[in-house]
C-alpha cells in the first residue's frame, strides 16, 4: 500500500525553530492537563468523601502519572519525531490493536452476561459483586459500542482521513492524545462500572468526571480531524469524511447535552443530571438513538465509503446518492429519539414524531446500502474469491435489514408487542454483530496488511473460518431473539376470557430459557471468530505472511501530483 | 479500472475535463478521484425515491390524523389531530370497563365461605381465574408457578401445611403474611442452636440422629437414646412430645419426612444449627379483599385445601 508515499511537498509551512515552538507549545498544553488530571486525582483520594472514587482514584492517578511520563519520555528523546511528509501511521497502528484487544472483552463480557441469563445458578458469584450481571452488562455494552467501535472509528478515520486529503494527520501529538485519552476513558468508565459508580443512563452509564475527560479528549478528536481536512490537498471532501465529521459533531453535541449534571462533590463520584422526569427520559433517548444514529451509523458507513470501493477495485455506485443519503439521513436520524418511549409517560405527540420521523428514516438509511452493494457492481465475481469482501458485503446486507427492522419496530402498533422483549436485543445486534461488526473486522483486514507493509494476511483460510462461524453465530443469536422476543410480547398480551392475564412473568422467563441458550451458543461463535481474527492479525504483523495469500490485497491507485 | 475519456460537455466547466465513463456501468463518473477512489454519477434510483416520497406523505398523513405537533405558544398545547384520537383517554376507558366488569365477582368474594363460592359456577370459575392470575405475579417467583414451592418455599400442591390449610388459615396467611413487618403477622422463631451456642455440635448431630428416627428412617440408636432428654427439653414445646408439630405456632411435623429445607442429615443438622426463619410479605394494603379472597380460592383448590381445622387429627403422610 501507498503508507510510505510522499505526500507533496510545499503544504508543509512548520520549518525549523516555528515547527519547536508550536511541538513545544502541544507537549506543554498537554502536560498542563495531565497534571491538572492528577491534582485533582490525588485531591480525590486525599480527602474525597466518596470511598468508592477514593478507591478509583488510585487507578486514575496512575493513568495521568503514566501519560505524565510518556510524555517526559518524548520530549526527552528530542521532542516529538515527525516526518511531515509521511503519513502518520503509528496511532493507526496502535487503534487497530487496541480495537482487536477490546473486541476479544467485549464479547466475552457479552457471552458471560448471556450465560447468566441462560443459567443464572451456575453463573452467579455472590461473592464477587462486580461479576454481576447488573456490573457485567455495562462493560459488556460500552466495551463493545465504544472501545471496540470508538477505537475502529478513531483508527479508521485518521487513516482515511489522511489518504483522501493527500495530508499528513495534523496536530502532532495530539492524535496520540486522542488515542491514549481515549483508553483511558474506557478504564476510567468500566472499573467505575465494576465498583458501582454508575450515573444509571442506559450507554451513558460514565459519572461527570469519566464524561468530562471524554469531553476533552473527542474535542481534541474534532479539532485533529478537521486540521487534516483544513491542511487538505484534494480540492473536494470524500464523502467517507462527511460521515466520520458528522459522526465527530453530532456525538459531541449528544454527550455533552446528556450529561450535564452537578456533582454532590467535586471529590466525588455522584451527580444529579440536570433533566428530570420524561424530559430526562427525552433527553437520555434523544441521546441513545442518536448514539446509534451517529456513532454506530454514521461513522461506520464512513468506513464503508473508502473500504468498500478500494478493497474490490471500483468506484462508488452513485454521487448523487451519497449526497441526498446523507443530508437525509443526518437531517432525520434526529429526531427519531422519542421511538423508544412509546406508551410511556412521554406525550403522544411526540411520540408520532418520533415514529414518523423513524419511518422516513427507511430510505435514507437504505440509500448507505444500496451505494455499498451497488459499489460491487462489476466485481461480484469477488463474493466468490475474498472472505474480506464477503464480510464487508454482508455486514451492509445486516445494515439493510436492520434498518428496515428498526422503523417497522418505531411504528406504535408494532412497538406494542415488541417494546421491553428481546425482539429489541435482536435487533440491536443484527446490527451490532452484523454491520458494525463486520464491517470493522472487514476493515481491519484491509488495514493490517496495509499498514504493516505485509503481502496479505497471515492466513485467508482463518478468515474464512472467523466469516462462516461469526455469520453463523449471528444468525443464531438473532434468530433467537426474534422468537424469543415476540413469544414473550405474545405471552404479556394474552388475555382469558375474564381479562385476566393468561402468564404470569415467572412463565415467559421460564419459556425464554431455551433461546437464551441458543443466543448464548452464537455468542460464543461470535466471540470464537473474533479469537481467530486477533491470532492471524498477530500472526500478521510479526510478519508471518504465507506467500499464496497475497493476493487478498488489491494494487492501490498511485496518488497523483 | 479500465476507463476512457467522456466526450467533455460544453459548459460544464473545469470538471467535466476529468470526468471519464466507466466500462463496466456506462456510467459517467464525477471526476472527482481520492486515493484512487472515484465515483459513478448515477441517477438516484427512482424506487428509492418513490418510497422515500410515499414514507413522508404517510407520515404527513399521520400527523394530520394523530396528535404530533407542540402548538406555538399561547396555543392549546399540542395539535390533536383530526381523529382526536388520545392514548390516555382509550387507556382510561378500558381500564374503567375492566374494574366494571370485574366489580360484581370481587364485591361477592368478599366475605364469602369457601362452600358459598364453590356451590356458584359462575363465581368459583370468576375466583379461580383472578386468584391464578394473581398468583402468578405476586406469589410464582417464590412458590413457583406450578406452586411447587422450592427449598424454603413451600410447596402449595399437597396436604402439608405448616400454618394450616382451611380457607380462613389460608386467607390469613396471604394478608398478614409470616415474619413479616405486619403487626398480624404469623410469628413463631426457631433458635439457632448452634449458631447461638445453646447446643454443643455433638447434641446436635445426636439430635439429627433423633430427627432422622421420628420421620421413620434409619438412625444411629445410641445417639437417639442420648437425644431424647435433649429433644423434650428443646424441642417438645413446639414440634410436640411426639413430634407432630403445632400449626398454631408453625412448627413441622418432624414424623411425615416432609421437609423446607431437605431432609438428608446435613440439611437437618444445618436447620437445627441455623434455626430457619422463613418470611412471607403481607398482602394487606396490597391486594384488597375481593383479590386476597380470589388468591385464598385459588391456593386452597390447588389440591392441599382442608375443610376443618384439624387440630388433633393426624396430618395424611405424604406419598
Amino acid at each position: 500500500m501507498n503508507c510510505d508515499l510522499q505526500i507533496q511537498p510545499g503544504g508543509e509551512m512548520q520549518t525549523g525553530t516555528a515547527r519547536k515552538l508550536y511541538t513545544g507549545l502541544d507537549g506543554a498544553v498537554i502536560g498542563l492537563i495531565l497534571l491538572a488530571g492528577l491534582a485533582w486525582a490525588i485531591a480525590v483520594a486525599a480527602r474525597g468523601p466518596d470511598p468508592l472514587l477514593g478507591a478509583q482514584s488510585w487507578l486514575i492517578i496512575a493513568g495521568f502519572l503514566v501519560g505524565l511520563i510518556m510524555l517526559a519520555g518524548v520530549y526527552a528523546d528530542g521532542g516529538p519525531k515527525e516526518d511531515p511528509k509521511q503519513y502518520a501511521e503509528g496511532v493507526i497502528k496502535a487503534g487497530v490493536i487496541a480495537s482487536m484487544f477490546w473486541a476479544v472483552v467485549g464479547l466475552l463480557a457479552g457471552v458471560v452476561i448471556a450465560l447468566q441469563l441462560a443459567y443464572p445458578n451456575l453463573f452467579y458469584f455472590p461473592e464477587w459483586g462486580f461479576l454481576n450481571f447488573g456490573r457485567l452488562r455495562p462493560v459488556h455494552t460500552s466495551a463493545v459500542i465504544f472501545a471496540f467501535g470508538g477505537n475502529v472509528l478513531i483508527a479508521t478515520s485518521f487513516y482515511v482521513v489522511q489518504r483522501t486529503c493527500r495530508a499528513r494527520l495534523a496536530g502532532g501529538l495530539w492524535p496520540w492524545f486522542v488515542f491514549w485519552g481515549y483508553q483511558f476513558f474506557i478504564v476510567m468508565a468500566a472499573s467505575g462500572y465494576l465498583m458501582g459508580i454508575t450515573q444509571s443512563m442506559e450507554y451513558a452509564e460514565p459519572e461527570w468526571y469519566a464524561d468530562l475527560w471524554l469531553t476533552i479528549v473527542w474535542v481534541a478528536y474534532l479539532l485533529v480531524f478537521l486540521g487534516t481536512l483544513w491542511k487538505r490537498k484534494e480540492p473536494h471532501i470524500y464523502v467517507a469524511n462527511w460521515f466520520f465529521l458528522a459522526f465527530i459533531v453530532t456525538i459531541a453535541l449528544l454527550h455533552v447535552v446528556n450529561n450535564l449534571a452537578m456533582p454532590v462533590s467535586i471529590l466525588g463520584a455522584r451527580s444529579y443530571s440536570l433533566f428530570s422526569g420524561v424530559q430526562g427520559a427525552l433527553t437520555q433517548w434523544w441521546y441513545g438513538h442518536n448514539a446509534v444514529g451517529f456513532f454506530l451509523t454514521a461513522g461506520f458507513l464512513g468506513i464503508m465509503y473508502y473500504f468498500i470501493p478500494k478493497r474490490v477495485d471500483r468506484p462508488v455506485y452513485s454521487y448523487r446518492l451519497s449526497i441526498i443519503h446523507f443530508w437525509s439521513l443526518i437531517f432525520i436520524y434526529i429526531w427519531a429519539g422519542p421511538h423508544h418511549l412509546h406508551y410511556t409517560a412521554l406525550p403522544e405527540w411526540a411520540q408520532t414524531l418520533g415514529m414518523t420521523f423513524s419511518v422516513m428514516l427507511w430510505m435514507p438509511s437504505w440509500g448507505g446500502m444500496i451505494n455499498g452493494l451497488m459499489t460491487l457492481s462489476g466485481a461480484w465475481d469477488k463474493l466468490r474469491t475474498d472472505p474480506v469482501v464477503r464480510m464487508l458485503v454482508v455486514s451492509v446486507a445486516f445494515y439493510g435489514m436492520s434498518t428496515f427492522e428498526g422503523p417497522v419496530m418505531s411504528v406504535r402498533a408494532v412497538n406494542a408487542l415488541s417494546h421491553y422483549t428481546d425482539w429489541t436485543i435482536g435487533h440491536v445486534h443484527s446490527g451490532a454483530l452484523g454491520w458494525v461488526g463486520f464491517i470493522s473486522f472487514g476493515a481491519i483486514y484491509c488495514l493490517v496488511p496495509w499498514l504493516w507493509k505485509r503481502k496479505g494476511m497471515y492466513s485467508k483460510a482463518l478468515i474464512e473460518w472467523h466469516f462462516w462461524i461469526a455469520t453463523l453465530g449471528i444468525l443464531l443469536y438473532i434468530t433467537a431473539m426474534w422468537v424469543s422476543g415476540i413469544m414473550q410480547g405474545l405471552m404479556w398480551r394474552s388475555y382469558n376470557e375474564l381479562g385476566f392475564l393468561e402468564y404470569s412473568f415467572m412463565e415467559t422467563v421460564e419459556a425464554m430459557h431455551p433461546f437464551y441458550v441458543i443466543r448464548a451458543l452464537g455468542g460464543l461463535m461470535y466471540l470464537a471468530g473474533a479469537v481467530l481474527m486477533a491470532w492471524n492479525v498477530y500472526k500478521t504483523i510479526k510478519g508471518d505472511v504465507k506467500e499464496a495469500d497475497e493476493s487478498v490485497t488489491p494494487q492501490p491507485a498511485a496518488i497523483k501530483a | 479500472m479500465a476507463a476512457r475519456k467522456a466526450n467533455p460537455k460544453p459548459g460544464t466547466g473545469k470538471m467535466a475535463d476529468k470526468r471519464e465513463i466507466d466500462e463496466h456501468s456506462g456510467a459517467e463518473t464525477t471526476g472527482h478521484e481520492w486515493d484512487g477512489v472515484k465515483e459513478l454519477d448515477t441517477p438516484l434510483p427512482r424506487w428509492w425515491l418513490w418510497i422515500f416520497y410515499a414514507t413522508i406523505i404517510w407520515s404527513i398523513g399521520y400527523m394530520i390524523l394523530y396528535p404530533a405537533w407542540p402548538a406555538p405558544p399561547g396555543m392549546q398545547g399540542y395539535t390533536p389531530g383530526v381523529l382526536g384520537h388520545s392514548d390516555r383517554v382509550n387507556v382510561a376507558a378500558e381500564m374503567a370497563n375492566l374494574e366494571a366488569e370485574r366489580a360484581e365477582g370481587y364485591a361477592r368474594l368478599v366475605g364469602a365461605t369457601y362452600a358459598d363460592i364453590e356451590s356458584d359456577p359462575v363465581l368459583f370459575r370468576f375466583a379461580l381465574a383472578a386468584g391464578r392470575s394473581a398468583f402468578g405475579d405476586n406469589c410464582a417467583t417464590c412458590h413457583g408457578v406450578g406452586a411447587q414451592g422450592f427449598r424454603g418455599y413451600p410447596n402449595l400442591n399437597d396436604d402439608v401445611w405448616l400454618w394450616g390449610g382451611t380457607f380462613d388459615d389460608i386467607t390469613q396467611t396471604i394478608r398478614y403474611g409470616i415474619r413479616s413487618s405486619h403487626s398480624g403477622a404469623r410469628f413463631s422463631q426457631m433458635p439457632a442452636f448452634g449458631r447461638d451456642q445453646l447446643l454443643s455440635r455433638d447434641e446436635i448431630r445426636d439430635l439429627t440422629q433423633y430427627v432422622l428416627d421420628l420421620s421413620g428412617r434409619e438412625a444411629d440408636q445410641d445417639a437417639v437414646v442420648r437425644a431424647a432428654p435433649v429433644y423434650q427439653a428443646q424441642c417438645a414445646a413446639c414440634h410436640g412430645v411426639e413430634g407432630r408439630g403445632d400449626r398454631s405456632q408453625g412448627a413441622p411435623d418432624l414424623t411425615i419426612d416432609n421437609w423446607l429445607y431437605g431432609g438428608s442429615r446435613d440439611e437437618i443438622y444445618n436447620s437445627i444449627w441455623r434455626g430457619p426463619y422463613g418470611v412471607m410479605p403481607h398482602f394487606d394494603g396490597r391486594m384488597d379483599d375481593g383479590m386476597i379472597a380470589a388468591l385464598a380460592v385459588y391456593v386452597f383448590a390447588l389440591g392441599g385445601g382442608e375443610d376443618s381445622p384439624p387440630r388433633d387429627e393426624t396430618p395424611p403422610a405424604e406419598g
